[in-house]
């Protein structure tokens, strides 16, 4: 008999939890560590994702492991919708396991060794989160989770910001925690029961289901980074070594889409139709606001956690669209939503993660973060170039790669709303429809600033001309992510069949009408109404390209002429005229000025290098973070009152307490 | 996919390739006439393109390979654009491949493209012309699906040659949703094919430029297609006004060559009815200040919602 997919799962995230054992016990050994346990590391990543394939068409499976509380020992279960973030998780693993084998240098703040078994105990947490089946180990893994990657947070803990970012991280992740955790003491409904299974047969009456799902659209966006808790992204991100902000932008973030999934759809037995409304909302002001952020960024990193914001943003957008055609019904809609909800999300942890890769690439040839001091480097770094303008063209959302599909699905979701009951509702879709078409075009501006400021133009600093292309892990890490993002937007069908099982297990229905799609057409409701094929797409594409080619070459000379550039005739140009990143978010800043709070850095005229420099802060964290850090202090102090630090006056406050107690006790 | 099909699709491809550069004349030629100056001949981009083929390519000595593919990829993304755009007939089997979202798409890559390549050899000209263009796109490109989302609603498709069909057999009614899509659309296609009051094609005054900024640094063969590429994007913004808000005179029943025959002229005449009226606006109307530019395209994208919500409401 063949193994279960859920004990190989098992057996996985054991062998993780093995491998960063190991890194710990020789945490010496650099050599070992970087060249055997993180390639290692990378082949259990794969080996999930294998398994998780079989496991999404397979039926459900459970196990229950003698570990946890004496009373409630460690339920597993793996189902469709579990094995496809497994599937994201170990896909994505697998190239940033490899990427971190040739990133990790002994000159980071924290021990080799140690960074090994974080970085393993961070996989293997994340993996739990999504086999776990009661709140408790639910709990466990989550919270493991949050301090492992709080840990490699803050990997270069010798820098004061570093910590600080890493210590808001903590902060926002215990406040979600806290609101996950009141979401499933309302789930169980009293009866004291945490596993899932009884959970999912509670049925809640009056307001507790809405007080559960908000309780879980809290808790997890505050993971997820939907507005206003997203706070902490655009902190941790730079904060981090580039393959954790890869993981943790790509991955972890989908553990949170993950759990507010499970909630909704397989915990709560019925969903109303306002939820949806209120989702789709918050999700487009996320998305609206994260790329509008993105535009004015400086920081590649800080860019791309912004970027992240968006796109989780449109994924809960995606999430309440699936939830109002849920609550009315309109099933075969819920199933197009979710598959573009799921497929978004997949396709994010591809080109995230290969973004966030790059600029580990460029971080450490130039060791520059600043977009304004980079340039020119698709000259010095062709692969990392090359491979990083793939993913930059999926996250703006361009035919024919995978950021393009989901967004199409989510687009054919919005479009064929069918007359809802509600007519608030029938209006706000097409509203919607229109602000999420906004951020979408919004997203190519950002990448076009973050790949032509980093990689085109002349370098802007001297010692960029000794800029070194990646190494060969890095190299193939980024190949199979860039890979990946082809792959994901030439075959649409093939995953959506893939990603079916899902729809029929949450919603009800499934996204494919047999007959009218084929392998190579995707045709959600009927080939009359919408259809889209990227594979002839690029074929014709790419058949007008090279024949236009072929015949330019052939009836005319190839004569080419090498000069400076022209520019109109200017004569003198140096690197410092091109665009900067403030320059080039310059329009968006002017047009969105209200979203920002604005601080120039105007030169002197006597600067002899004068240098100007914009930085937009969030509105937000001076209206709503420092008054409610201010209010925390004040009550600190205020307590502080009671804290004398003399004995004679805590003897006292004892004695007033016994006499307290005895009044009360008697 | 029928044989005549593939036929009428080549074909089609054909003529967009032919008449793009003959519209582009036939503008300049209107606008020439309409300012009291002598008209060019209208073959004269043809001409434009021909001396170019012909000229060494002069590459600035920095340039990477995004810069040399771009004139090609613009060039093979508008060729795309032009095979799913109905101009004589709807039975274009190849549009089965791409709906209205795509060939958004399609527009998109190619000025994301153009972006790159503009600012690929870090010239000033090149990156203001580069973060004008992204800056008028952020802004044109949902307006534009706007357009085509309300245009999808009527008609229930997103599949362009679906929609004109569903169009071309409707009777002659005025639909108000229609009305508000297509002053949004007029305003679109404006911006997006670099036109007065947005930009001026034929400007090189350095603070007011956006697309040409981008074509400074090019030269011969690489320019050809460009040029070539962007007198397609024109003829295809046309053809989907035209089929969109005046569908008549299309073949709508599969492939008729008889009826193929009869479209052709119908076509013509209504392009350059929409090239004058093109040149009438330009003459009309002055340059904007780029920062306006977004005051225009907002009310673009906000009369493309609202025709949307009027469809909605009216259900017409």
């Amino acid at each position: 008999m063949s193994p279960q997919p859920l004990t190989l799962v098992i057996a996985a995230i054991a062998a993780w939890l093995m491998i960063g054992a190991l890194g710990l016990a020789r945490s010496r050994h650099f050599a070992f560590i970087t060249r055997i346990l993180f390639p290692a590391g990378s082949v259990v990543g794969l080996a999930m994702a294998v398994v998780a394939v079989v496991a999404m068409a397979s039926p459900p499976q459970a196990i229950i492991l003698p570990l946890g509380l004496p009373d409630l020992p460690f339920h597993l279960r793996l189902d469709s919708l579990s094995a496809f973030f497994l599937l994201l998780l170990g896909a994505t693993s697998t190239a940033i396991s490899l990427y971190s084998a040739g990133y990790f240098r002994t000159s980071e703040g924290t021990a080799p060794g140690l960074i090994c078994f974080q970085y393993h105990a961070f996989l293997a947490a994340m993996a739990l989160v999504m086999i776990a089946d009661d709140a408790y180990l639910f709990m466990v893994a989550w919270e493991t989770m949050a301090l492992t990657s709080f840990f490699l947070v803050t990997t270069e803990h010798r820098i004061p910001e570093i910590r600080r970012a890493g210590f808001l991280y903590l902060l926002i992740a215990h406040i979600g925690a806290i609101a996950i955790l009141l979401c499933f003491g309302t789930l169980q409904g009293g009866s004291g029961d945490y596993t899932f299974a009884a959970m999912r047969t509670m049925h809640l009456t009056g307001a507790w289901p809405s007080a559960a799902f908000f309780l879980a659209l809290f808790g997890f966006g505050a993971k997820a980074g939907l507005l206003p808790l997203h706070i902490w992204l655009p902190e941790a991100h730079p904060a981090a070594p580039s393959p954790v902000s890869a993981l943790m932008s790509g991955v972890m973030l989908k553990t949170a889409i993950y759990g507010l999934l499970r909630v909704t759809f397989d915990l709560l037995t019925a969903q109303l139709w306002w939820w949806g409304v209120v989702a789709l909302a918050l999700g487009l002001a996320t998305a609206l606001f994260g790329v509008i952020f993105a535009a004015v960024q400086t920081d590649m990193k800080r860019l791309l956690a912004y970027s992240s914001i968006e796109n989780i943003g449109i994924i809960v957008a995606g999430i309440g669209l699936t939830i109002l055609f849920k609550a009315y019904d309109k099933s075969l809609l819920a199933a197009i939503a979710l598959t573009a909800v799921l497929y978004h999300a997949l396709n994010h942890a591809f080109f995230k993660s290969l973004l966030f890769l790059a600029t580990g690439s460029v971080l450490h040839a130039t060791h520059e973060r600043s977009l304004g001091k980079l340039g020119g480097l698709i000259h010095h770094m062709p692969w990392v170039a090359w491979l990083a303008l793939v993913g930059a063209l999926a996250c703006a959302g361009l035919p024919p790669l995978n950021g393009f599909v989901s967004e199409w699905l989510l687009l054919q979701a919005f479009l064929f709303t069918p007359s809802l009951p509600q007519s608030f509702v029938n209006m706000l879709v097409p509203v919607a429809a229109a602000v999420l078409v906004l951020a979408v075009a919004l997203s190519a501006y950002v990448m076009v600033k973050f790949f032509g400021v980093i990689f085109l133009g002349r370098p802007r600093e001297a010692n960029l001309a000794y800029a070194k292309d990646a190494g060969t892990f890095e190299r193939v890490a980024l190949v199979w992510l860039a890979a990946g993002c082809v792959l994901l937007g030439l075959f649409p069908v093939t995953v959506i069949t893939l990603l079916d099982p899902i729809n029929t297990m949450l919603v009800g229905a499934s996204a494919i009408r047999t007959g009218e799609s084929s392998w190579f057409l995707l045709a959600p409701i009927s080939a009359d109404r919408s259809s889209y094929s990227p594979l002839i797409m690029l074929v014709v594409i790419l058949a007008i390209v090279l024949l236009t080619v072929q015949v330019v070459h052939r009836y005319y000379h190839g004569r080419v002429r090498r000069a400076p550039p022209w520019d109109c005739g200017f004569p003198a140009q140096t690197p410092r005229m091109q665009d900067t990143a403030e320059g080039f978010g310059m329009p968006i800043r002017t047009v969105f000025e209200p979203f920002f709070r604005i601080k120039r850095h105007l030169p002197s005229p006597f600067d002899a290098a004068p240098r100007y420099e914009v930085t937009a802060e969030d509105h937000l964290w001076h209206w709503l973070y420092v008054p409610v850090a201010r209010g925390a202090e004040m009550l600190a102090r205020l307590v502080g009152h009671i804290q004398q630090g003399r004995i004679s006056v805590y003897l006292t406050y004892s004695f007033f307490t016994l006499l307290a107690l005895l009044f009360l006790v008697r | 996919m029928t044989f005549s099909g593939f036929l009428s699709q080549l074909l089609q491809l054909a003529i967009a390739l032919v008449l793009a550069p003959l519209l582009v004349g036939w503008v300049n030629k209107c606008r020439a006439w309409l300012s009291n100056r002598t008209a060019p001949s209208i073959l004269l981009p043809y001409r434009m393109i021909r001396k170019l083929f012909f000229k060494d390519a002069v590459v600035a000595e920095n340039a990477s390979s995004i810069f040399r593919l771009t004139p090609y990829i613009v060039f093979g993304a508008m060729c795309c654009a032009a095979a799913i755009v109905p101009s004589l007939a709807t039975d274009l089997p190849f549009a089965r491949a791409a709906d209205t979202i795509a060939l958004v798409g399609l527009f998109a890559l190619a000025r994301v493209f153009m972006a790159l390549a503009a600012m690929d050899i870090g010239t000033s000209f090149g990156s203001l012309g580069a973060r004008r263009e992204m800056f008028v796109g952020f802004l044109a490109e949902p307006a534009l699906l706007m357009v085509l989302f309300t245009a999808s609603l009527i008609s229930g498709s997103t599949s362009l040659p679906s929609i004109v069909d569903t169009f071309a057999h409707r009777e002659l009614a005025i639909y108000p949703s229609l009305a508000f899509a297509g002053v949004a659309f007029t305003m679109v296609s404006l911006a997006e094919n670099a036109r007065v009051p947005v930009d001026n094609p034929t400007t090189h005054l350095e603070l007011t430029m956006i697309h040409e900024a981008m074509l400074l640094e090019y030269s011969a063969r690489h320019l050809a297609l460009l040029e070539w590429a962007s007198a397609l994007k024109l003829f295809n913004y046309s053809c989907i006004g035209l089929a969109l808000f005046f569908p008549y005179g299309i073949v709508v029943s599969g492939t008729d060559w008889l009826a193929l025959l009869g479209a052709a002229p119908a076509l013509i005449a209504k392009l350059m009815a929409g090239g004058f009226a093109l040149a009438l606006i330009e003459t009309l109307s002055a340059k904007m200040r780029i920062f306006r530019a977004p005051e225009f395209l907002g009310t673009a994208f906000m009369l493309a919602v609202l025709a949307m919500l009027v469809n909605l409401l009216l259900g017409a």
